[in-house]
């Protein structure tokens, strides 16, 4: 019995082997995790406490010395006084006229509150309101997820397949022109996940109940052109890609970068700025923070203007060139 | 509706048509005519340049060189509609039935046949229900040629539509292009097997490593190389006398004996005490001329 399980092992050691992509994203998958959370996080002990400056941050933390904080530099006062007042950030620190703002309500907060009371001439202000909990912050980088994997293979993935196995060839051989067929598919993958994740989100909303600020109609909007923003990138990999395992690599190469660093699941609040740099770059970056400015901050379209034009723009691009790009078959 | 072809003229025509990949030369300038009603089979080993010069004649595949003319005039917009097309291998949309296949595909042309038409001429009412991944391979073939005919075009591209199957699915198969025929459609028809193009074909021709090696109707490609009749005998060659005065030559079966004098032949062998018990005559068909004029065995 060994001797056979020893040949059918061997046998599927070597297909796993040669198979290069599948090795190669084994190889690369937890490479990049690896690296991509070590750029957000950094090398150090990972601080207790996350403080917002509005000034100079070197001399506030010289006057401060907060232990096993991080000091984050901001500019927008008010926007960041909301964020103490949902507990997302533990205090915000005013270094011109050496005031903060905490929220008694949130522990955290109010142990920053106790360390800041022992230094001289800083003044507490106390910025009340209930906190968001972790569920609300997560809801949308869930969904935003989903409508990502959904759209990049869904589509993405599914053409490659077809024009594989000679479905396009087929198609190709009717009066069906690819802008018909690339339309189809744009509409149909954006209908589908705008149905799911609409029922998603009213479905948790019964269990969990969401706070929504803003309008729902511009929350449907921004989502709309994020899936339009998804489905386009996907088009354009499937453009002309005949084999599966290169197009799985290529989504997944675009995948993962989101899943990380566009704020699925954590802010990347304070992360080094090239890092956030790059995370503008990334569609879902845009879905997510237009979608929480929507829900969280009551943002109108006129306040998450810069995500609405981001993912429009985008989807533009890419369809214009995954039409260009486009071929029935590769030979 | 779809423009009549005028009573002169091709419906088909490919003039010194060539394919390079890189160095190869899959088809090397092929020319041929297909009167209009006919239908035309391109017959072939595996490799002879069938599949490619069937794909450009369609417009899927560009050609290095040469043309390629419907109704008398390079291919335009009209030609996708007006012709129906099934490849050698084709896949579907998955979860999709054979109805939904077929209503999918009537959709996309500007004037299809009924559905109940093409569902009786390719025999599909049993299936229409059935998920189209889990047809047997005859009655996927009767389901891609349902959709190479739904928008009752004159001219069928038809590219090996009985490779791979069994003896009973490729007759029904055999039925459903004989029903095509008699609507008066043009075909053109890639086939391996000698038994389909003499039974379909109006006009054959012979292709072997990118060239067209002898053209004509079946029986005038016989009669202008043959006028032998063959004699085959179920025993073995041991069993002949060593005087016997007629070549031969052994098959699987026995042996067979070539003659165009089948009188001599049969007292010959009488004479030399041969039992007759079994013997078979027959005249030499296709696949001797394949073997004639390339000198190999049509290879399935």
């Amino acid at each position: 019995m060994m001797g056979r399980v020893y040949a059918l092992l061997h046998a599927r050691n070597l297909e796993f082997l040669r198979d290069r992509s599948t090795l190669g994203w084994n190889v690369l998958l937890p490479l990049l995790l690896v690296a991509g959370l070590a750029a957000v996080f950094g090398n150090g002990v990972r601080p207790l406490f996350k403080v917002a400056v509005v000034g100079d941050v070197p001399t506030v933390q010289a006057q401060t010395l907060l232990e096993f904080t991080d000091y984050v530099a901001v500019d927008d006062a008010e926007r960041l006084r909301r964020q103490v007042a949902r507990h997302q950030i533990d205090a915000l620190l005013l270094a011109d006229s050496r005031e903060y703002f905490y929220n008694p309500a949130s522990p955290k907060g109010a142990v920053i509150h106790r360390m800041l009371q022992a230094v001289p001439s800083w003044q507490g202000r106390i910025e009340e309101g209930a906190g968001l909990r972790y569920i609300d912050w997560l809801l949308p980088g869930i969904l935003g997820m989903n409508i990502m994997f959904s759209c990049l293979f869904g589509v993405g993935y599914v053409i490659v397949r077809y024009r594989k196995n000679g479905y396009l060839k087929r198609l190709s051989a009717t009066p069906v022109r690819p802008l018909d067929f690339v339309l189809a598919q744009v509409l149909s993958r954006l209908l589908l996940i705008l149905l799911i994740t609409v029922a998603v989100f009213i479905g948790t909303d019964f269990v969990f109940e969401f706070p929504v600020r803003g309008s729902y109609a511009d929350l449907l909007l921004l989502t709309v052109l994020g899936c339009a923003a998804m489905v386009s990138i996907g088009l354009l990999v499937a453009a002309r890609v005949a084999s599966e395992e290169v197009a799985g690599g290529l989504l997944n190469f675009l995948a993962w970068p989101m899943m990380l660093l566009s704020g699925v699941w954590f802010s990347l609040e304070g992360a080094p700025q090239w890092i956030q740099h790059l995370a503008l770059a990334l569609p879902l970056t845009h879905l997510l923070s237009g979608a929480r400015a929507i829900m969280f901050d009551g943002a109108g379209l006129a306040d998450v203007a810069l995500e609405l034009g981001a993912l429009a723009g985008l989807t533009v691009l890419c369809i214009g060139l995954a039409a260009w790009l486009f071929r029935w078959r590769t030979d | 509706m779809v423009a009549q072809t005028p009573a002169t003229g091709p419906v088909l025509e490919a003039r010194e048509l060539r394919k390079n990949y890189g160095e190869l030369e899959a088809v090397r300038g092929i020319s041929f005519a297909v009167p209009a009603g006919c239908c035309f089979g391109l017959l072939g080993p595996n490799g002879a340049g069938k599949t490619t010069t069937i794909e450009m004649l369609e417009g899927v595949l560009p050609a290095s060189s040469g043309e390629v003319c419907y109704r008398g005039q390079p291919r335009d917009g009209r030609f996708l509609q007006e012709v129906g097309i099934a490849f050698q291998a084709t896949a579907l949309q998955d979860f999709l039935t054979v109805r939904d296949q077929l209503r999918l595909f009537r959709s996309l042309y500007a004037d299809p046949l009924p559905e109940d038409e093409l569902v009786a001429l390719c025999a599909l009412e049993p299936l229409l229900n059935r998920d189209s991944r889990k047809l047997s391979g005859g009655q996927r073939q009767r389901l891609l040629l349902a959709l190479a005919l739904v928008n009752d075009p004159q001219l069928v591209f038809l590219d090996e539509p009985t490779t791979g199957l069994d003896p009973q699915a490729r007759r029904n198969v055999w039925a459903v292009l004989e029903a095509i025929k008699a609507r008066g459609k043009t075909i053109l028809l890639s086939t391996h097997y000698m038994e389909e193009a003499y039974r379909l074909c109006d006009e054959i021709a012979i292709i072997d490593h990118g060239r067209i090696i002898a053209q004509g109707s079946p029986d005038a490609l016989l009669a202008s190389h043959f006028d032998e009749t063959v004699i085959a005998l179920p025993v073995p060659a041991s069993a002949l006398p060593d005087d016997l005065p007629l070549d031969f030559i052994e098959t699987a079966t026995g042996v067979e004996i070539i003659t165009p004098d089948v009188d001599s032949a049969l007292k010959a062998l009488a004479f030399a005490g041969t039992p007759l018990n079994g013997v078979v005559l027959r005249h030499r068909t296709l696949e001797d001329l394949f073997l004639e004029l390339t000198g190999e065995e049509l290879r399935a």
